[in-house]
């Protein structure tokens, strides 16, 4: 390879410096840096080559094989349905969960099921717990319910800026406030994960990933060979997940099916107030069908019981305009891209 | 911090094994795509890298192609693209390119070669791939007096002129800055860089701040670790050390695969060189891994 750019760009603006930089920037030259010793290149590299291990061929496979192998989680599969609907993400948020309620029987389905965030964001957390039993909805714990039902102090929601944290917690605050001791309990008493059989297909539910509860499975984060690989480990058909707040639909090379199935408790961030859960059903040709659904529900209701809670009126100019106002700086640099703010 | 803790402690923490901490699973893979070469030489860099530092060399297209192909076999979800400084490789693009058809990519860049051209040949770039791709530039104060004495005379202009670039061609960048001074990462020195970034027209500014380790020309300006910032064994509860990026990352070199971004310039954190012979634990023995327990440290965005 052409070593030639670096040491040009180096004689380039070596005209602007004085004799002390000059010392600077050349300094290194057939030296490597150890810690903050200046030692000759080859001791460097000697003394590097001395510690790892290289493994043989078999030994190779046999690191990642155990790597990638994980133990069956041994739960019983539900169903089997024919079609199934499933949403996240309910942000306490009782006007879309009626809303998807009516929509999911309307087009026949089955069986129902939520995959956990409960509560934040919106107001009166008590009104869904009714709703969600006479339902008879199969729920997930997502870490607004292990967070709750364990009293921790934050939600764990997983952000690592500041301006996301702000917010997250106001939400957190108010819904920890608001909910009984008796609905706490009753959040934690759901499942981590469940397997639902939808024709011949075999679905795993979870909250963010199979791995993390919080995990962020954005589209544009996620590559389709990581998802194989998390099939392959978990023996599953077709993955379905929330936690982000944004549906998507992936159909991998092998035929499996990963889906983000939306939230019902806030607007996708697109300009639009509807919001989005998924039907799944099983295919003439023993495939699974997947379709994200927009769904309208009574958001300026909504809206009017956040502003008489007093909650933030960033957060009620997202229900109202379908425009997220909060909670931006985790998206990834292609969903930053298409939102407004 | 009480004058005895030190005094009690030091023996008893020489005396207890270093705690190890486990691959959870290989989330991140990071490139010293640029090895130790750099256009500057910042008198705060951990690594030390300068336009004569050959410690790691440049890494081929065909080094980085080989271990993107392991890497999507183990199910790596990320790709980080470090140096020195990346663009200065001839490669750089072709290899952001092959890496972007796998997943999402992120660049640590200083600025100084985002003209123009190379700025519309990236956004193009990031629009054609199906996966998110980031460029982290790096500034050290908010105007030329804090931050040109860190990075070069005449770095504060050139980094914002990179930073318009990009922004004119549509990618906005996550400014990165270390707590070089400390009131970087204080909320008023926080909302001083969110306004340069809207001084240039960026409407949503980006911002990562980083602790400077105590290593290589860091070091030499300011000293190096203490005897006693050590890990220890029961610092932390069994297995609870996923707040550490080497739970979930590792780093290709041109001298093999190492644990962490940070330990580069230790040939103890050299651990094989495939990826395969990474997938074990590895000991918390160097003083950088107390900052990164103490701090909570995360080099990814
Ligand atoms: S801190 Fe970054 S820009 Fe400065 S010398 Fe080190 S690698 Fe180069
Ligand atoms: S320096 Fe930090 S990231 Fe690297 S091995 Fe130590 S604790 Fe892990």
């Amino acid at each position: 390879m052409s070593h030639r750019v670096p040491e040009d760009a180096a004689r380039r603006s070596r005209r602007h410096l004085d004799a002390q930089a000059i010392d600077k920037l050349t300094a290194h030259r057939g030296k490597a840096t150890w810690g903050e010793k200046l030692v000759p290149l080859d001791e460097f590299r000697d003394a590097a080559l001395q510690y790892g291990r290289s493994l043989d061929e078999a030994e190779r496979k046999g690191a990642v094989s155990r790597y990638l192998s994980t133990a069956s989680d041994g739960i019983e599969v539900e169903g089997p349905y024919q079609r199934i609907a499933v949403f996240g993400g309910i942000y306490n948020n009782s006007y879309g969960l009626e809303a998807v309620l009516e929509d999911a029987q309307r087009r026949g389905a089955e069986a129902v099921y939520c995959l956990g965030d409960f509560g934040g964001f919106g107001p009166n957390p008590e009104k869904i717990w009714p709703l969600l039993e006479q339902g008879e909805i199969g729920c997930i714990q997502g870490n607004y319910e292990q967070s709750l039902s364990s009293g921790a102090v934050d939600c764990n929601c997983g952000y690592a800026d500041p301006r996301d944290n702000h917010f997250a917690a106001i939400s957190y605050r108010y819904t920890a406030k608001n909910a009984s001791e008796a609905f706490k309990r009753w959040m934690g008493g759901h499942p981590l994960r469940r397997r639902v059989r939808v024709g011949e297909k075999e679905l795993l539910l979870v909250h963010g990933s199979p791995r993390r509860i919080n995990e962020f499975l954005f589209a544009s984060q996620t590559p389709t060979a990581y998802l194989e690989v998390l099939l392959d480990q978990e023996g599953a058909d077709a993955v379905l997940c929330t936690h982000t707040g944004l549906q998507w639909h992936r159909r991998l090379p092998s035929g499996r099916d990963v889906v983000n199935v939306g939230v019902i408790g806030r607007p996708a961030n697109d300009g639009q107030t509807h919001v989005w859960y998924s039907m799944l059903h099983a295919g003439s040709e023993g495939d699974l069908q997947v379709e994200l659904l927009p769904l309208p529900y009574d958001h300026e209701s909504l809206a009017a019981d956040m502003r008489r809670e007093d909650l933030p009126e960033e957060f009620v100019q997202t229900i109202l305009t379908g425009w997220w106002t909060t909670c931006l700086e985790i998206l990834p640099a292609r969903e930053r891209a298409a939102s407004r703010f | 911090m009480s004058l005895l803790t030190p005094a009690v402690d030091r023996p008893s923490r020489t005396r207890r094994a270093v705690p190890r901490v486990e691959l959870r699973s290989l989330d991140t893979l990071w490139f010293q795509v640029a090895g130790t070469v750099c256009n500057l030489a910042c008198s705060h860099c951990f690594i030390s890298c300068s336009p004569t530092n050959r410690t790691h060399e440049f890494l081929s297209l065909e080094t980085v192609k080989q271990h993107l192909d392991e890497a999507t076999r183990l199910g790596v979800k990320e790709y980080y693209f470090t140096g020195g400084e990346p663009f200065l490789h001839p490669d750089m693009e072709a290899i952001l390119e092959a890496t972007l058809e796998v997943g999402p990519a992120t660049v640590l860049t200083n600025g100084l070669l985002l003209d123009p051209q190379r700025c519309a040949r990236l956004a193009a770039m990031a629009e054609r791939s199906e996966y998110s791709f980031d460029l982290r530039l790096s500034m050290d104060g908010y105007d030329a007096a804090t931050n040109d004495p860190i990075r070069g005379t005449g770095t504060f202009e050139r980094i914002m002129e990179g930073a318009r670039n990009a922004h004119a061609a549509g990618v906005n960048p996550v400014l990165t800055v270390t707590e070089v001074h400390s009131e970087n990462s204080t909320p008023a020195g926080r909302d001083r860089f969110f306004d340069l970034l809207r001084e240039l027209g960026i409407e949503h500014p980006r911002l990562k701040i980083l602790p400077v380790f105590q290593l290589g020309a860091q070091a030499e300006r300011r000293g190096a670790y203490e005897s006693w910032q050590r890990l220890a064994a029961g610092d932390v509860d069994d297995g609870s050390w996923e707040h550490l990026q080497c739970s979930s990352c590792r780093m290709v070199t041109d001298q093999g695969v190492w644990v962490c971004p940070i330990l580069v310039n230790e040939p103890e954190g050299r651990m094989g060189e495939t990826l395969a012979d990474t997938l074990d634990s590895f000991p918390l023995g160097h003083p950088a891994c107390w900052t990164c327990h103490v701090h909570g440290v995360s080099c990814k965005t």
